[in-house]
């Protein structure tokens, strides 16, 4: 049998692969993410370019959830809004609708009683527990760690029940009323609260262990994803995702409403603003959170749950409607035209758990607003993404997009 | 207090004039000077952080358009508003301020889409939140709370199924009480009675403008 013996030249590995490098770029491939997507956290779309494995552009699309809030609001009366408003940040309606309330009631000029002030610290504070373990839960799954879900998930569960408890509803809540809530406290709820911060407690060390110093975790979010302090600014960032670019800015401490200057405690700041300092804040606020809420329940002011003396702002009980002429007027205007809101122009926004949700309302008086502008803290974290993604594994996106722990109901509203 | 801080303002800035606001300190601002004023305040003032960018319609009123801006110290905590009329009404467009905040680029652009202001030196003024193709621009008065017939985005779509967008089922609806008039007026009626059971589909009104780019 013959043989035959052919030479292959191999030559120098390393210019070899040199010249492999060379020959790829220029090459981009476009790449499409969303707008139905696990990673993008609802209806997100990236339009990418790659170049191997590194994002050289992104741009993204938005518009999938678009509902026109804005048009709706100029079209309805202030109390018929606040259902919407529980459909911006869906994952925190509670906060949602306290912060477009006290924005009417600062055009209003009107101030609520302590109580409600109160009952509106908790559900400012529960919200803010629940969008962040959801936040910090779907993040580690993100990053490829499915334990912390589960847990984060649980505690969020009970959490479900308490506001079910409270409004009646366990997702969309709708429980503010301009002037006031829509009903007080039941009894013995401050107590099952007060036992679901025994419990969260306990979860958060758990997760803690689980995902703090863990190696896969660091290595996949530490220095990904790094947001300079001025880039920060001047992207209008806002919330968890501003403070771990190392800007102390927390509303609650810096313009403080509902009483929060009452409450002590403390703003975590972060240092490099990576994804690592964003779980790190998130996780951090969470205990925070807990801890506002036990002070609140221990100082749980007696009182009305809603502002008595406003009489063309808050619809009256039903009991007095039934039996009095008066309060019988009283809600038949309320209902038909309206809370009665003076002409003005006023912006209030406050400390979400995603950042600063702002509403922006222009009054001509009546129980319209002629025009309602709402500031999704989420749109304007993610109009840094074009700027941020460029340069990053495709693989570290997933990360990026968790840690900025968007919503797209706020942002494409 | 407010006062104090606009004469302060207005003695750096001659140009401004103070607005009526129920909370923080509030300017008007010739659109023109709008760049200059906000780099300055930027710089010199500490207000670094854009929260917002939006526009009102005045609808009857001219000037019709009036964009707004909020702004928010970091280090002092302190907002400020500026208010800039837009001088013309058929075409209304303002300076844009995405050269001294990166975050003006998309809010620009949401309000180029909703309320069709165009920025004047935008980078990348593209329609936002509805489609490219996208005709109108929704948040104005005179666009109405149903919707306008329109076709569908996607071409290909759009011919296999003969979709278009349709306007929402209004129905006389919703029924709202206007702010002004005596009390037998105010009472609520239906502000949008554009389609009816016993009415046609409505007929477009709001024209179709520069929704596409120049």
């Amino acid at each position: 049998m013959a043989t035959t013996t052919k030479e292959i030249s191999i030559g120098d590995l390393g210019a070899r692969s040199g010249e492999h490098e060379t020959e790829l770029q220029g090459e981009t491939m476009s790449l499409n993410v969303g707008p139905s997507h696990p990673t993008t956290h609802g209806v997100l779309r990236l339009k990418m370019e790659l170049d191997g494995d590194i994002v050289k552009t992104c741009d993204p699309v938005l518009g999938y959830l678009h509902r026109g809030d804005e048009k709706i609001a100029e079209n309805m009366t202030y109390n018929q809004f606040v259902p919407y408003t529980d459909r911006l940040d869906y994952i925190a309606p509670l906060a949602n609708n306290v912060a477009y309330a006290m924005a009417v009631e600062k055009l209003a000029n009107l101030e609520v009683p302590e109580r409600c002030q109160s009952i509106r610290v908790l559900c400012s504070e529960l919200a803010r527990i629940s969008s962040h373990l959801l936040g910090v839960g779907v993040y580690g799954m993100d990053a490829g760690a499915w334990t912390v879900f589960m847990y984060t998930f649980t505690e969020r569960e009970k959490l479900y029940t308490l506001f079910e408890e409270l409004t009646g509803a366990r997702f969309t809540t709708s429980y503010t009323r301009i002037g006031g809530v829509a009903r007080d406290i039941p009894d013995g709820w401050l107590g099952r609260v007060l036992e679901f911060c025994k419990g969260v407690l306990p979860v958060l060390d758990q997760v803690d262990k689980l995902l703090t110093r863990n190696r896969i975790f660091m290595d996949r979010t530490v220095g990904i994803g790094a947001i300079s302090k001025e880039d920060a600014i001047a992207y209008g960032l806002t919330g968890p995702n501003l403070r771990a670019c190392g800007v102390d800015l927390d509303l609650r401490k810096d313009k403080p409403y509902l009483g929060y200057e009452k409450y002590d405690f403390e703003v975590p700041v972060g240092t490099t603003g990576d994804c690592y300092d964003r779980y790190l804040m998130r996780a951090e606020e969470i205990r925070q959170s807990v801890s506002i809420v036990r002070q609140c329940i221990d100082q749980f002011p007696e009182g009305s749950y809603y502002a008595e003396d406003a009489k063309k702002i808050f619809a009256p009980q039903k009991a007095k409607v039934l039996t009095s002429m008066e309060e019988l007027i009283q809600n038949f205007m309320i209902v038909t035209e309206g809370p009665q809101i003076p002409a003005g122009e006023v912006y209030f926004e406050a400390e979400n758990p995603k950042g600063a949700l702002g509403f922006f309302i222009v009054s001509k008086g009546g129980g319209v607003p002629y025009r309602l502008k709402i500031r999704g803290p989420s749109f304007c974290n993610l109009s840094i993404l074009d700027k941020l993604i460029p340069g990053h594994y495709l693989t570290d996106i997933t990360v990026i997009l968790g840690s900025l722990d968007f919503v797209m109901g706020e942002c494409d509203r | 207090m407010a006062e104090s801080e606009f004469a302060q303002l207005q003695e750096r800035f001659d140009y401004l004039s103070e607005r009526e606001s129920a909370d923080h300190l509030a300017v008007n601002c010739p659109a023109d000077k709008l760049v200059e004023l906000c780099t300055a305040l930027r710089d010199e003032l500490g207000y670094d952080l854009l929260l917002d960018v939006t526009a009102v319609d005045w609808d009857v009123q001219s000037p019709r358009f009036t964009g707004f801006y909020h702004l928010l110290s970091t280090t002092k905590h302190e907002y400020l508003r500026i208010v800039s009329d837009c001088t013309d009404d058929i075409n209304p467009s303002l300076p844009t301020l995405s050269g001294v905040f990166a975050a003006a680029n998309w809010h620009e652009r949401e309000t180029y889409d909703l309320m069709g202001i165009r920025y004047e030196g935008h980078p990348d003024l593209r329609r936002i939140l509805m489609w490219d193709e996208y005709p109108y621009h929704p948040l104005r008065k005179d666009f109405p709370l149903a919707g306008i017939e329109t076709p569908l985005p996607a071409a290909d779509v759009a011919e296999a199924t003969k979709a278009k967008v349709l306007p929402a089922p209004m129905m006389g609806g919703p029924f709202v009480s206007s702010a002004d008039g005596p009390m037998s007026q105010t009472e609520p009626s239906a502000l949008d009675e554009s389609w009816t059971e016993q009415k046609e589909k409505p007929v477009p009104s709001a024209s179709p403008d520069g929704g596409k780019k120049n």
